[in-house]
C-alpha cells in the first residue's frame, strides 16, 4: 500500500476519532481506499461486489476502531478486515466453482515459465492501454484463490512475506512457495498474451 | 555445481525477493550471466510484477470515494444519535 507521509500521525487521528471527532475517519482512510478496493476486486472479481466489500470493510473498521492495536500498521489491519469480508462473501457464493489454471491447484511440481526472446525494459506507457490493464487484471483474477491471496497481499499490497504469513496463518515457507508459483503462473499466462498483442504500431514489439 | 535452467526457474521468485541462500544465489547469478533465456524469464517476471503493482491496473470506479464517504457519513450520523 501507499507509504504514508510522516506528517500523518495516524495514532493521533485514531485517538481523536475515538474521543469523538468522528469526521477525522474520512481523512484517516483516504490513502487506503485504492488498496482496499484493489484487494476486494482481486478477490471478488466483480466490480460491484468489490465496491460493496470495500465499503463494508471500511464500515467495519470504523465500528471496531477501538479494537485496533497500535502494534500493527493501520493499513495492514484494514487489509486484514478486507480479506475477511471478501472471504466470507466468497463462502456465501455457492456458485463459486473450483478454479484451476493448468491444473495448478496442487502445490506439487514445477510451473514452466513462458519462453520469450526478450523483454528487457518496462514500457510503462504500455499501461496507458486499457487492453493491457484488463489482461493483467484478468490474469490475476484467474489465479486459483490460494495463490491469488498471497500474490495480492505481497505484490499488490506490498506487504512483507512475514506479514502475509501472519495474516493468512501460513508458514513463511508456504507463503514463499505459493508466491513463487503465483508469479510464474502469471508470467506464463501473460507473456504470450502480451506478445500476441499488436504492439508494433507503437514500437513495443522489441520488448516482447 | 552447475544449475540447469529448470532449476534456476525454481529460484526466480526468491531471487527477486532477495531471499536466496548465499550459495544458491551465487549459482543462480552465474547461470544468469551466460543464459539469455533465464535472464529473459527473470526480466519478464520482474516486469510483470512492476506492471501489476501499478496503480493504474486497478482503478477506482468513478465516484467510488463519494459513495464510500456518504455511507460513512450515514453511519456516523447513526452512531452520533446513539451516542
Amino acid at each position: 500500500m501507499t507509504e504514508v507521509a510522516a506528517v500523518r500521525d495516524e495514532a493521533a487521528m485514531i485517538a481523536a476519532i475515538l474521543a469523538g471527532d468522528q469526521r477525522q475517519f474520512h481523512e484517516l482512510i483516504r490513502p487506503f481506499e485504492r488498496g482496499v478496493y484493489r484487494m476486494a476486486l482481486s478477490m471478488l472479481r466483480n466490480e460491484a461486489e468489490a465496491e460493496e466489500v470495500a465499503q463494508e470493510a471500511f464500515l467495519r473498521a470504523f465500528r471496531n476502531l477501538s479494537k485496533f492495536r497500535a502494534d500493527s500498521k493501520f493499513s495492514t489491519w484494514l487489509i486484514s478486515i478486507t480479506l475477511n469480508e471478501a472471504r466470507s462473501r466468497l463462502r456465501r457464493q455457492k456458485t463459486v466453482k473450483i478454479e484451476s489454471l493448468d491444473g495448478a491447484d496442487d502445490e506439487q511440481g514445477h510451473v514452466t515459465p513462458a519462453l520469450l526472446r526478450d523483454w528487457r525494459e518496462i514500457p510503462s506507457e504500455v499501461l496507458e492501454r486499457g487492453e493491457v490493464r484488463s489482461i493483467l487484471r484478468r490474469a490475476i483474477e484467474e489465479l486459483p484463490e490460494i495463490y491469488r491471496e498471497v500474490f495480492v497481499l505481497r505484490d499488490e499490497e506490498e506487504m512483507s512475506v512475514q506479514e502475509v504469513a501472519d495474516m493468512l496463518e501460513l508458514s513463511v515457507s508456504a507463503v514463499k512457495v505459493r508466491l513463487h508459483r503465483a508469479r510464474l503462473m502469471l508470467q506464463k499466462r501473460l507473456v504470450p498474451e502480451l506478445k500476441s498483442m499488436n504492439l508494433t504500431k507503437r514500437g513495443w514489439l522489441a520488448w516482447f | 555445481m552447475v544449475l540447469e535452467c529448470k532449476h534456476v526457474w525454481d529460484h526466480i521468485s526468491g531471487f527477486l525477493d532477495g531471499t536466496l541462500e548465499p550459495e544458491v544465489l551465487e549459482q543462480v547469478r552465474k547461470h544468469l550471466e551466460h543464459c539469455e533465456l533465464c535472464s529473459a524469464i527473470l526480466d519478464s517476471t520482474r516486469n510483470i510484477l512492476v506492471l501489476t503493482a501499478d496503480d493504474r491496473v486497478f482503478e477506482l470506479p468513478v465516484s467510488f470515494s463519494e459513495r464510500l464517504h456518504a455511507r460513512l457519513d450515514a453511519e456516523m450520523g447513526l452512531s452520533g444519535r446513539d451516542g
